[in-house]
């Protein structure tokens, strides 16, 4: 075996010169090898460790999430129920949405490559509390196993927006533990904000000034903001939900003299922030990829970075577009309307000015630019749908419906995942110093397009239709368009799978990747990849705008 | 073939193809609106693709106003649509006070419907067509949600408080009604029909269907065998309010406020009688929370509402 005779083939490791074959100069020095045992892992504190374990951990919640979604679309292959029972569906769609949000999107990007980055982008050689990221990991993964007990003990049936009366007084199950978990799993997402804005703050390079910061660190820094200010105000919400259970406090149950809407406002107005949670740094990330795959500076700096901010800002005065059926009064459902109209100007703006990068560009069509394409692509159709469901009188129709599954499965799964994918193919090379084969990136770039579309375009049509969500059992008239889905549901599964195959094999057979493979601007681009164990060995000096490429511009020629 | 028209839902009335034709122009919209966006992307991804010879060079000056004007007009086409939207929505949300009234009951897992006559009925709603029908919508437990997909409207039943929803169905026929809101175990089997008849044909629905009385009738029999006659009827010995022309009266209550005596005062007033305190009386009233179910009090305010009417026909 080839590796066998690597080994023998390297008598030296301390010699940083020798040419060994499955280990580069750079590999030897950086912070991947700097500890071997799994407790330098386990008690790290370089942000870029702790990016990997939130990596591992998030896969494989991921993975979780994804097995609960394949039972729910292998149950609606027919309009019976044949798979589980009602109440086992109930079950697996609340599993499914309760991992996916809490575990996989709300820490995906941010956790992970904002972990990893936003040092390095700034040129910092750690976030400012290097130890409270650490204990943010152990959080996260107290609240998971959480779960995972609950899993074990039976699961819970109220959906994960935990809607009462149904979740305080009626549902069976441990709605009691999965709160729990979930009111855990958010100190993990304050501490990481926290330590996001102090460090974006504190620690820039000198010459980093706010006006060259890279998109992706704007679009973290309203993430971030979101995360200190929302999150709160889900955990006293949950807080009073176990209160209502165990000690029978009448807060949400009228019988109690409580106000079940009352537990949707406290609801939203956590939980419509915390989609931007989960966009914003996804908006970031393709910046950043569209930039990078134009060589051109991204257009209009000042209204993109200026745009996250007033998304993070205006994307808590929406809530109430959840409730126009509720109850609540016309007026507020008007006024609600009118400001989720609002919030889609700077994400418009966003979207015009990347498709301006373009133009005149010198496009590369690689992995992280067809995964960026990809999501913008879907991540409009995601964003003017949700524009019809603002609209009062469609929405009256088409609320608690797959069309509303649709429209949030485009901007999560479309836009979201897309840009986690793009992003890891984007930064892989710096993470782990080798190249990864290109060809199947692209592969599995279009079949995570094609199956996603396939998955959820027709969820769109079955909604228009009048399909409520949350139905185990339907009408016979809606099996074509839920079979349509499953099949793509199996394919947009594989798709998913295909980059754990090559990302893994590039791990061991991957060309090392130098600096800078890309050939693009970034402070983390001009150090080895992987990094060194603290990242610069000199603080950078930044004394020009970020995406510096060069332009040529008309007058010159004149 | 005609699969897209079977494919587009039944609209069975005119607020339903309103409803249509609004998210029809605003789909138009959608597609200008992000065509620019996809065939921009493909076309520079092509002309301008890396290796690729291309004119590069950029124009010495930005125009602002290019980014500003991709803001704003997107803008003003959805608030046009948001007028539209909006006006629709009043439109759903106001009722005409002469329509008919039904009252709608959910209940884990099933919809229960009690017409003014007194017919009752579950999972099936039948109601005349070319007349303004109005839903009134308790619950009796978790929130549910009324859904009529063919009239494309749909309204949350709300545990502790009245909710209401109407229509003017146009075409004779069976449709498909739900529950919208997930409300535990058998929500997807919380489903029935919605059947609109002709007038004649729902009169005929509603003799066969005849039940011993009106709502108000068998309100009035509640109002006797719960003992709620006992002190407020007109010749008690104990001091509590008189019912007779209370209802859409304004009340004033303790702390001072002023209440106007709806549906949702006098359900109130039954089941958290503690809650609002008409003023110049003793706290008395027990709560019947555990004792009557929400069926039965639609029926006591059925009954409470005739006694107004029977007050005011007695006026010279």
């Amino acid at each position: 075996m080839s590796s066998v005779t690597n080994h023998d083939e390297r008598p030296n490791p301390d010699n940083l010169d020798d040419p060994g074959l499955s280990e580069t100069k750079t590999e030897r020095v950086s912070y991947l090898r700097a500890g071997h045992t799994l407790r330098s892992w386990l008690f790290t504190t370089d942000h870029k460790r702790v990016a990997l374990l939130y990596m591992m951990s998030i896969t494989f919640f991921f993975f979780i999430g994804g097995i609960a979604a394949a039972f729910v679309r292998a149950d609606l292959l027919t309009p019976s129920a044949d798979l589980m029972t009602n109440e086992g569906y109930n079950r697996a769609f609340t599993l499914h949405g309760v991992i996916m949000v809490w575990f996989f999107l709300i820490p995906s990007i941010p956790n992970t490559f904002g972990n990893f980055l936003i040092p390095l982008m700034i040129g910092a050689r750690d976030l400012a509390f290097p130890r409270l990221n650490l204990l943010s990991w152990y959080i996260f993964i107290l609240g998971g196993i959480f779960t995972l007990f609950v899993l074990i003990l039976g699961g819970v049936d109220t959906g994960w927006t935990f809607y009462t009366p149904l979740s305080s007084m009626y549902a069976n199950g441990n709605v009691v533990l999965v709160a729990t978990a979930v009111f855990i799993v958010g100190f993990s997402s304050i501490l990481t904000g926290l330590n996001f804005i102090v460090t974006i703050h504190k620690l820039r390079a000198p010459g980093m000034t706010w006006g060259r910061l890279p998109l992706f660190i704007w679009s973290h820094y309203a993430t971030s903001v979101i995360l200190v200010l929302a999150t709160p105000v889900l955990s006293v919400t949950l807080a009073l939900i176990a209160a209502e259970r165990l000690f029978g406090l009448g807060i949400f149950n009228p019988e109690l003299g409580g106000d079940p809407l009352l537990f949707q406002h406290l609801f939203w107005f956590y939980s419509h922030p915390a989609v931007y949670i989960m966009v914003l740094p996804a908006l970031g990330v393709v910046s950043e990829l569209v930039a990078a795959a134009a060589r051109k500076p991204v257009f209009g700096y000042k209204f993109v970075a200026g745009s996250s901010i007033a998304i993070a800002v205006i994307g808590f005065l929406v809530w109430g577009h959840h409730m126009f059926v509720s109850g609540q009064s016309i007026y507020a459902s008007a006024v609600f309307s009118f400001l989720s109209l609002v919030v889609a100007v700077p994400s418009g703006i966003k979207i015009y000015n990347w498709t301006a990068t373009l133009y005149k560009g010198d496009i590369s069509l690689d992995p992280p630019f067809l995964f960026a394409m990809g999501f913008i692509g879907l991540f409009v159709v995601g964003g003017l749908t949700g524009l019809a469901v603002a609209m009062l009188a469609i929405d009256v129709h088409l609320h608690d419906t797959y069309f509303v599954v649709a429209h949030f499965h485009y901007i999560m799964v479309g836009g979201t995942v897309s840009a986690y994918f793009g992003a890891l193919h984007f930064w892989w090379p710096k993470i782990v110093g080798r190249l990864y084969s290109v060809v199947w990136g692209r592969l599995s770039a279009m079949f995570i397009f094609i199956g996603f579309n396939f998955t959820f375009f027709p969820q769109f049509i079955l909604g228009y239709e009048g399909m409520p969500r949350r139905y185990h059992v339907y009408p016979e008239q809606f099996q074509v368009l839920h079979d349509m889905s499953s099949i793509g549901a199996s394919i947009l599964g594989i798709a998913y799978l295909m980059p754990a195959v090559y990302l893994y094999y590039s791990l061991r057979y991957g060309q090392p990747a130098g600096n800078n493979p890309w050939n693009v601007t970034g402070l983390e681009w001009t150090i080895p990849s992987p990094p060194p164990k603290h990242n610069f060995d000199e603080i950078p000096t930044v004394d020009g705008p970020p995406y510096n490429y060069p332009v040529r511009k008309e007058a010159k020629h004149a | 073939m005609n699969d897209f028209a079977s494919a587009w839902p039944d609209a069975a009335s005119a607020y339903a193809s309103n409803v249509d034709l609004l998210a029809l122009f605003f789909m138009a919209l959608v597609v200008i609106l992000s065509a620019p966006v996809f065939i921009l992307m493909v076309v520079f991804a092509t002309k301008y693709r890396r290796g690729k010879n291309a004119d590069r060079t950029e124009p010495i000056n930005r125009n602002m106003w290019v980014e500003v004007s991709w803001a704003v007009v997107p803008f003003l086409l959805i608030l046009f649509f948001y007028g539209w939207a909006t006006s629709l929505f009043i439109v759903h949300a106001s009722p005409p006070s002469d329509a008919l009234e039904i009252k709608a009951v959910g209940k884990q897992w099933m919809w229960k419907f009690q017409h003014a006559g007194g017919q009752r009925e579950i999972n099936e709603l039948h109601v005349p067509v070319g007349k303004d029908v109005k839903v009134v919508l308790a619950s009796q437990d978790v929130i549910h949600s009324l859904y009529i997909p063919a009239l494309r409207i749909k309204q949350d039943a709300v545990p502790g408080r009245y909710t209401e929803l109407w229509f003017n169905a146009e075409k004779p026929g069976t449709y498909w009604l739900a529950c919208a809101e997930f409300c535990g175990t058998d929500h997807s089997a919380m489903t029935g029909k919605f059947i609109a008849l002709r007038p004649a044909d729902y009169s005929r629905w509603l003799a066969e269907n005849g039940s011993d009385g009106s709502l108000a009738a068998e309100g009035e029999k509640l109002f006797v065998s719960s003992g709620c006659s006992g002190c407020h009827s007109p010749d008690a010995k104990v001091h509590a309010p008189s019912l007779a022309g209370l209802y859409g009266r304004p009340v004033p209550l303790e702390n001072g406020d002023v209440v106007t005596a709806d549906d949702q005062y006098i359900r109130d007033s039954i089941l958290l009688p503690q809650s609002q305190i008409a003023a110049g009386y003793p706290h008395i009233m027990p709560t019947f929370e555990n004792i009557l179910s929400e069926e039965d009090v639609l029926k006591l305010v059925a009954y409470v509402k005739s006694l107004a009417k029977a007050s005011e026909e007695n006026l010279p």
